[in-house]
């Protein structure tokens, strides 16, 4: 190999690594992405433990289990990686990036590399663990889940970028992901599941960005879902990135405003 | 398509760059650069050096005009323009919390023709060594012989490394390492970019522009911030660079550095460009002064009549005169022949030759409201 001509995928390792080894470092980054995500779903536990899930064809596994995967995606990717491209863009490292062969895209996706793996392999790991922990049966359906967070990591990722756009400061970025965490939290089934929710608030619910991973993460799991009903999550959670690129390109920015 | 077609390695027609709030950072200006020049963007804060570099650069599209970069468009056709550039911004660019190692293998794995560290040199296809020799022009050895004779051996690595590095099969430059000991930063390869003196985070963003031997490098105001020795390092290496036949583009606020490291320059004043050429013909275009003060109980009018003297304008300040010249040795004789009759002595007496801190500071005059005034002294 003589290393003469760059590729994307080797340009983004290269930078994937250094965002690797920065995230290492980031404690405060760290905390928020690898221990709250796995402290969170003890509260949502707590609290479905005594809900009456019977009617409405719930388990605790299958109310706890999407909402942990969930947190993994709201602490560990998008809220991480807002801060990530804040301080990046902060400190000019965007724009240095930007002089040489990487790509927009490129820079984008490669920095997210090492939150995406975090969110991927945490959600993995709760999955095993509520397995074993609440007794949830195999997936019925893992296509759906794995589909789910596939389509979580990305929208995540967009998201955060469009949410790093209107964040001056690394420090703003706590203020600035409030909006999507809370409403999140506690409208896209994740404290609360949908199905014990009057209809109207549901139907609303439905179209906010991350139900649809939530519900086709418990789609995944009852094998209640049908293809059919399957088919408008997706197509939300489409749209959604879709919506989230088109903000990126639109709004994105490279360099800090002075 | 042979390179060696494009003469003009860097191309800039009618250029205009306009920013959101409608503010005209660059008013159409252009100029070209030849392979293996070395050329100065000179210019105060403000004057539009940095937003014309950014154009070259590829980091934003020109709202009017056009740019090449060896022969293509930086923006539409990246591709073929980035991997040939070096980039050196103004300011930072670098995660604080890595260490300047890391930060050098980071961008290595970005920059085709840079080498991951402890492989073995192998020759680069795209740009074989013959290539580099044959590039070089010819002109470009007898300049500055003088300057290069004396080596300087200050915390750069010796400059005449890089000459000798390059000429070896396959060329240097192509490993972090590599670039680090040009520039002096090997010993501090662990060290945070936070923990970094302003100086040394200004040599390892230089480090990087190299990485990869690029063909053109952009250097925006390479030097701020560096102490003197480490600025003369700085030219030591631009020189170096450029006998190899390195294109380099700099900008800078440092008259001295526009005068002694530019083959030509171009002083940019409020996005227009004032004045172009080499040094020497920058400075040409400029008259000579000569300033005293008028002894106790003589007026301007006791002087010989100006225009005899070959004076084109002048100046009274309280008692202090100053004089305009293109014909120095004849404004000076006739100002002395004439203290010598008087029998008068001219204190605080100033001769001096037209240089470029005149053109300069003439341009920069010239924005301060004197403009009118000049033009008149010049008309006289």
């Amino acid at each position: 190999m003589s290393g003469t001509v760059t590729t994307p995928a080797g340009r983004m390792t290269a930078l994937a690594r250094a965002e690797l080894t920065l995230l290492g470092r980031s404690r405060g980054t760290l905390v928020a992405a690898l221990f709250v995500p796995l402290v969170l779903p003890f509260s949502v536990w707590s609290a479905t433990k005594d809900m009456d899930l019977e009617k409405s064809g719930l388990t605790v596994g299958t109310v706890v289990l999407p909402a942990a995967i969930g947190f993994s995606l709201l602490f560990a990717v998008y809220g991480a990686l807002v801060g990530v491209f804040t301080a990046r863009r902060e400190e000019l490292v965007l724009k240095r990036l930007r002089t040489g062969e990487l790509r927009d895209t490129e820079i984008l996706a490669g920095s997210a590399l090492p939150s995406l793996a975090t969110g991927l392999v945490q959600s993995l790991l709760l999955a095993v663990g509520c397995t074993v922990l609440l007794d949830l049966p195999a997936p019925r359906a893992a296509h759906l889940a794995v589909l789910a967070l596939l389509l979580g990591l990305v929208l995540c990722a967009c998201l955060a970028a469009v949410t790093s756009a209107f964040t001056r400061t690394t420090e703003s970025s706590q203020v600035t992901t409030l909006p999507v965490m809370f409403v999140s939290m506690l409208g896209s089934g994740m404290a609360v599941p949908l199905e014990v929710l009057p209809d109207r608030v549901a139907s609303v619910c439905e179209l906010l960005p991350l139900t649809p991973v939530i519900t086709l993460v418990r789609g995944g799991w009852t094998g209640e879902l049908s293809a059919y009903e399957a088919l408008g999550p997706v197509m939300t959670a489409l749209a959604w990135t879709a919506l989230g690129v088109f903000a990126v390109q639109r709004w994105f920015r490279w360099e800090p405003r002075r | 398509m042979n390179i060696n077609e494009h003469e003009h390695v860097i191309e800039v027609t009618d250029l205009r760059r306009v920013y959101g709030g409608g503010f005209e950072a660059v008013r159409g200006i252009s100029f070209s650069v030849e392979r293996g020049e070395v050329f100065a963007l000179l210019g105060t804060n403000g004057a539009g050096k940095t937003s014309t570099v950014e154009l070259l650069e590829g980091l934003a599209r020109p709202a009017g005009g056009r740019v090449r970069v060896l022969g293509h468009d930086p923006c539409a056709e990246r591709d073929v323009v980035r991997p040939r550039t070096g980039v050196m911004l103004q300011e930072g660019g670098f995660p604080s919390e890595l260490t300047v190692a890391e930060t050098a293998r980071m961008w290595a794995g970005c920059v085709s023709g840079a080498r991951p560290e402890g492989q073995s040199l192998s020759a680069n296809p795209r740009r074989p060594p013959a290539g580099r020799a044959l590039r070089r022009p010819v002109r470009v050895i007898a300049r500055r012989r003088s300057a290069l004779v004396a080596e300087p051996r200050g915390r750069f690595g010796n400059a005449a490394s890089v000459r000798a590095g390059r000429r070896s099969a396959g060329g240097g430059l192509r490993t972090g390492s590599e670039v680090l000991e040009l520039v002096g930063l090997a010993g501090k390869a662990g060290v945070r970019v936070k923990q970094l003196s302003g100086g040394e985070r200004r040599r390892l963003d230089l480090a990087l522009a190299l990485l990869g031997d690029p063909e053109v490098l952009f250097l925006d105001e390479p030097t701020t911030g560096l102490d003197a020795e480490g600025r003369r390092d700085t030219w030591e290496l631009v020189r170096g660079l450029r006998d190899t036949g390195t294109t380099v583009l700099l900008t800078t606020h440092y008259l001295e550095e526009a005068e002694g490291l530019a083959d030509r320059l171009a002083i940019l004043h409020e996005g227009r460009i004032a004045a172009a050429g080499t040094p020497a013909e920058v400075t040409a275009a400029q008259p000579a002064r000569i300033s005293f003060e008028l002894p106790e109980g003589y007026f301007l009018g006791d002087l010989p009549p100006l225009a005899d003297m070959g004076v084109s304008g002048h100046e009274v300040d309280g008692r202090v005169v100053r004089l305009r010249t293109r014909q120095l040795q004849r404004a000076a004789t006739g100002l002395l022949v004439w203290a010598e009759g008087a029998g008068v002595e001219l204190r605080r007496l100033d001769v001096r030759s037209a240089s470029l801190e005149e053109a300069f500071l003439g341009i920069a005059r010239e924005a301060s409201g004197a403009a009118e005034k000049t033009a008149k002294e010049y008309a006289a």
